[in-house]
């Protein structure tokens, strides 16, 4: 019985707003079981995100426009490109108005906003912060599209859902070219979500921080949105590299139990796509500001032997 | 084990020799950079096993041995005693920084695969399509040569220009004759143990193995 695209659509969209903040929370427990301390619950980045929507907005005098509208924009990118991966189905309506190349230039517009938003109250931090965040982003961005490139190579096309239909239809992750774009596209997420080694999310130091210092004027109902869009940001980038590397278990089309199955078994990937972070986050330490341009050198060149090697050895 | 996952293996592993080139031109400490030697030498041996199989010509196997004798286990062993005894410095300073050095072994990876493609519309081995990634291999080794100060280092990239040239062999030919591979391994050896000499002799004379220290032999008044 197959349900209608739209009504899997709004049903990946909720998901995607409801599983967001338990993800990262199940990332807290786990960094807290490794670690040796007893954990918060699953549902406290829940907790904060409702209690911060009950507060009110501390706004500054000079705050401009942009000020106000960016954890809108930050909100919105995220919801949009919520609808364009394939999370629950590959054969979702949204995915026919943006391919890959037009998800990355999405983050980029909520990034941006985010790094004028930090300059424009006119806060040393801000400034810093944002200031830092567009160095990480300048080098992360074609590190990005160059692994993207190596996958849809292998997917021979760039819209997400036939990407995640060749690939699932191959034996593929035998292949060099995908190899490597899986590890340049995991030392990306850990600079594009801002995680160690490259940004620590815990820190309460201003001068260790990148993505926090941008924000740290928010208050109330704009905060609570930027916190749950940054949540949906490293969901989305797990879910990405799902559907990039191993989409086996999203639904070619809507049908009614293929569907079913695919939510628990997107929560298991996401359970050990946890583990994994966990174990890189507890295993390295954060690395000095200057060695990241190193680090997303890397990447790149990762991502770069990836696409070369379609060419050479395949 | 069938012919296409042999082959399937060979272009992993080729990779994998082609990602341990990049490693040792961008890595900084001493240690890591033996470490990515045994293992591009270890790569080196199991692709020379395979390729063995494939292209059916059995000495490839004595080859792979002895591969994995000197370049994996006794090579590293003397350079590691070497750091050892000469206290060296675990960092190594570059000619320019290791972003631009990334960078400029991609073009080189690019470069040899365009020089490749003639050979590779004409060859019939199975092993064609590698023979880019070994002559990358090769330039790679070269580059790290070139863009290092470290004596130590720069030895570790003609090492790595040895293993390309290895590589290539395997893939453009199936092997050199046997009597060729023992006779480069021999020379290899005496190399390491001359240089092992030149690096005592230079570091007692200098107290540092920086090759920048050495423009002070020119004569200045």
């Amino acid at each position: 019985m197959n349900i209608d695209p739209f009504i899997v659509e709004v049903f990946q969209v909720a998901v995607l707003l409801i599983v967001a903040p338990l993800f990262t929370g199940w990332i807290k427990m786990l960094k807290c079981w490794f670690q040796g301390r007893t954990s918060p619950s699953l549902f406290q980045p829940w907790r904060d995100i409702l209690k911060l929507f009950t507060k009110d907005v501390t706004l500054a005098e000079n705050a401009s426009w942009i000020f106000r509208f960016t954890p809108y924009l930050v909100f919105g990118v995220s919801v949009i490109a919520g609808g364009i991966i394939p999370v629950l189905s590959m054969d979702l309506p949204l995915s026919a108005t943006a391919d890959v190349i037009a998800l990355v230039a999405l983050f980029s517009i909520a990034r941006f906003f985010t790094a004028l938003a930090g300059m424009d109250i006119g806060t040393a931090f801000g400034g810093m912060g944002a200031s830092r965040e567009m160095t990480i982003a300048s080098l992360a961005e074609p590190a990005m599209l160059m692994a993207v490139f190596a996958v849809s190579l292998v997917g021979k096309s760039t819209s997400l859902s036939q990407m995640a239909i060749v690939i699932s239809q191959g034996h593929s992750l035998l292949r060099p070219s995908l190899a490597f774009a899986l590890l340049a596209f995991i030392l990306i997420t850990l600079a594009e979500t801002g995680r160690i080694p490259v940004d620590n999310p815990a820190t309460h130091l201003e001068l260790t921080m990148i993505h926090e210092a941008m924000i740290l004027e928010y208050s109330g109902r704009h905060l609570a949105l930027i916190e749950w869009a940054s949540m949906m940001k490293l969901f989305l980038f797990a879910v990405l590299g799902i559907a990039s590397f191993f989409p086996w278990g999203i639904p070619r089309n809507g049908e009614l139990f293929a569907v079913a199955v695919a939510l628990p078994v997107l929560l298991f990937k996401l359970a050990g796509i946890g583990v994994v972070l966990v174990l890189i986050e507890t295993g390295l330490a954060k690395m000095r500001i200057f060695r990241i341009t190193e680090f997303l050198g890397s990447a790149f060149l990762f991502a770069t032997i990836g696409m070369l090697s379609y060419f050479m050895l395949e | 084990m069938n012919v296409q996952l042999a082959s399937h293996l060979n272009s992993l592993l080729a990779s994998f020799i082609l990602l341990t080139a990049f490693g040792l031109v961008v890595q900084r400490r001493m240690n890591a950079l033996l470490h990515l030697f045994a293992w591009q030498g270890f790569f080196l041996a199991v692709s020379t096993a395979i390729v063995g199989y494939l292209g059916g010509a059995h000495d490839l196997y004595i080859s792979s041995i002895l591969t994995l004798a000197i370049k994996v286990v006794l090579l590293p062993y003397i350079l590691h005693r070497l750091i050892v005894k000469l206290k060296i410095h675990k960092e190594v300073e570059t000619v320019v920084n290791i972003p631009a050095t990334m960078l400029m072994g991609i073009v080189l990876v690019i470069f040899s695969y365009h020089l490749t493609a003639p050979i590779r519309e004409l060859s019939t081995l199975v092993t064609r399509s590698t023979l880019a990634v070994a002559l990358a291999t090769v330039m790679l080794g070269f580059l790290m040569m070139i863009t290092r100060k470290h004596a130590v280092t720069q030895i570790i990239g003609f090492l790595a220009m040895e293993n390309g040239l290895l590589f290539a062999a395997t893939s453009a030919t199936y092997g050199m004759p046997l009597v060729v591979e023992l006779g480069v391994a021999l020379d290899l050896l005496i190399a390491a143990f001359i240089f092992g000499m030149f690096f005592f002799h230079i570091s007692t004379t200098f107290d540092s193995l920086d090759v920048d220290q050495m423009a002070r032999l020119k004569e200045e008044d």
